[in-house]
């Protein structure tokens, strides 16, 4: 929900980017096999056990319906990820590829697609994707539908940047001097040059999409009961926060390793691009 | 070209803007699939209901004629009746705008009264101790939604160690900042976070520029050198910065708003939604964009102001 610049020395980058990498890993086999680590059913009431504080039988707890946390923060895991990769996958792909069309060809559609940036830009991010959600309706895919209709442009502007920069290196003339067709020098030689930035973004996006994400299930537009999601197990607990707070200390808790993770393999990937050249 | 040129030429700039807000946020209701009027009536839509609802909201018109009344209302300040409250949409906007004014500018008030100082802090104190454990903070600041923050607060703050009231607006313009401490708190932690940041490796840069050297040189006492040559210089990159986070933050806002329960416009633009009250939502849409459109032509003309090379 914030755009950081970053100003991480480029020394530390492999340490950035294995931490990162492996709290991505760890949770990315939490999403895929939820049902092998989680102890408990995730949705199974007991109504004897509510409000448990955590033990070692309930290591998170248990909410108001004596659900078990851990097992439902678990299994949130799988969610939380799916919006951050369903929700920036078209964009950084359709995106990409039309900002390089318009940052190769350029002419009537770049004035177009400026202009289209400029205006954007002014929507703040979260009042456009509710808005969108809004007139879609709430729910998952109606919220990766809302984030994609925006996000693409974000992804255009940096891929048509990047293709302005390396179309004036001489390895571009070169490889036009040669008689190669547009494909080509696009996705052969200008793409693996310029696609750095737009990982590095991907990455930062992704976390923004579990912050925005979570938000809108916080709120109600997101993830539908009973579906366990980070925001939505914390908008549970909050009527509890002084009585019960591991409802909502431990998927919050969640999160932040979520964009901890994101925003180090990012920081990772963009030191080691920055090393290379 | 002159400051004032400058000023003209940035504000003639953002008519073609203003122009395709306008349009985005017509098409926005209009174009993306479902039917106002039968999402509003949910189970007590019939055809006879649906039509009657069109028809006040002027849906069953061809487009172009529904964009240009559109646009005619617009221009006389007219965004329509709320088909929930009953009353108009300009109405109820200006009614709540000013807690979301004063909330984000309280915002944005205590995100640059805890950045400035802690960003020197952390500049001054190079790979230290103090600069690792702020820059943790401040990423950890990025990491956390604001709703969770804002929670946060709200039970260890105000419920558990009964510091600041937790909701509410309070009477009088002091008893208002202190009911207000907590949300512009949640609000402008995150752009504290960016402006620390960023403000952070900008003084570092300055630091290393020969005119430090001589301002130093020349006996200036250390206070003057930071302030004046330091500050100056190194906000002029976080100027930028700052006025595209400073519309994130009003957008902010909205869940700021929910959690605190304030009367504003982002709590406003919740109810609408769940209320599927199109006409407030579409009023709400284009104001924010305004205001953030506004936001950045001042942060331009500030960046100028600040360094006149912008505008040379």
């Amino acid at each position: 929900m914030t755009v950081a610049i970053d100003s991480a020395p480029p020394r530390r980058s492999h340490a950035t980017l294995i931490i990162g990498t492996v709290i991505l890993a760890v949770m990315l086999l939490v999403a895929l096999v939820p049902g092998l680590v989680a102890p408990y059913d995730p949705l199974r009431f007991d109504y004897h056990g509510t409000l448990a504080p955590p033990s070692l039988a309930h290591l998170f707890g248990t909410d108001m319906y004596g659900r078990d946390m851990l097992s439902r923060t678990l299994w949130a895991t799988r969610v939380d990820l799916q919006i951050a990769i369903f929700s920036t996958l078209a964009p950084v792909i359709i995106g990409s590829l039309i900002g390089m069309l318009i940052g190769y060809y350029g002419g009537i559609a770049d004035v177009v697609f400026n202009r289209l940036v400029d205006v954007v830009v002014t929507f703040p991010f979260l009042v456009l994707v509710i808005g969108i959600v809004a007139v879609l309706g709430p729910g998952l895919i109606n919220l990766y539908i809302a984030i994609g209709l925006v996000d693409w442009v974000f992804f255009a502007r940096l891929a048509r940047a990047e293709i302005l920069v390396q179309c004036r290196l001489d390895y571009a003339h070169a490889a036009r001097g040669l008689g190669y067709g547009p494909a080509r020098i696009l996705f052969r030689h200008l793409l693996p040059n310029a696609i750095g930035p737009i990982i590095t973004y991907w990455m930062t996006d992704m976390a923004l999409a579990i912050l925005l994400g979570s938000s809108l299930g916080y709120l109600g537009l997101g993830a539908q009961p009973p579906l366990a999601e980070w925001g939505t197990l914390i908008a549970d607990g909050k009527n509890f926060m002084a009585t019960a707070w591991w409802i909502t200390v431990f998927p919050g808790l969640a999160i932040v390793i979520a964009g901890f993770g994101f925003s180090l393999a990012g920081d990772g990937v963009a030191d080691l691009l920055r090393a290379r050249e | 070209m002159g400051y004032g040129r400058f000023v003209l030429r940035r504000l003639l700039q953002s008519v073609p803007t203003f122009a395709l807000i306008t349009v985005l946020v017509f098409l926005l209701v209009r174009l993306l699939p479902g039917d106002p009027a039968s999402a509003m009536l949910g189970d007590r839509a019939t055809d006879a209901t649906v039509a009657r609802i069109n028809a006040a909201l002027g849906t069953d018109q061809p487009i172009a004629l529904q964009f240009l009344r559109f646009l005619g209302r617009l221009l006389q300040g007219d965004f329509g009746q709320s088909q929930v409250l009953h009353m108009p949409v300009t109405e109820l906007i200006g009614e709540r705008m000013p807690v979301t004014l004063l909330l984000s500018a309280y915002a944005m008030v205590m995100a640059i009264v805890i950045a400035v100082p802690l960003a020197f802090l952390m500049a001054l104190h190079r790979g230290r101790m103090l600069d690792t454990v702020l820059r943790g903070m401040f990423q950890l600041g990025l990491s956390m939604p604001t709703f969770y923050l804002g929670l946060l607060f709200l039970t260890v703050l105000g419920a558990h160690l009964r510091l600041f009231p937790v909701g509410g607006l309070g009477r009088g313009p002091v008893d208002m900042l202190y009911h207000l401490f907590l949300p512009a708190l949640t609000l402008g932690f995150s752009l504290a976070a960016v402006i620390a940041r960023s403000l952070r490796a900008a003084i570092l840069e300055v630091l290393e520029a020969d005119y430090v050297d001589f301002a130093r040189a020349k006996g200036l006492p250390e206070r003057l050198v930071l302030g004046r040559h330091v500050l100056r210089n190194a906000l002029i990159s976080t100027v930028t910065l700052f006025g595209i986070n400073l519309g994130q933050l009003i957008g902010g806002a909205v869940i700021t708003e929910t959690i605190f329960s304030l009367p504003g416009v982002g709590r406003l633009l919740i109810d609408a939604v769940f209320g599927r009250d199109y006409p407030v939502i579409e009023g709400l849409t284009m104001v924010f964009a305004v205001l953030v459109s506004f936001i950045f032509i001042a942060t331009d003309l500030f960046q100028a102001w600040l360094d006149p090379r912008v505008h040379q």
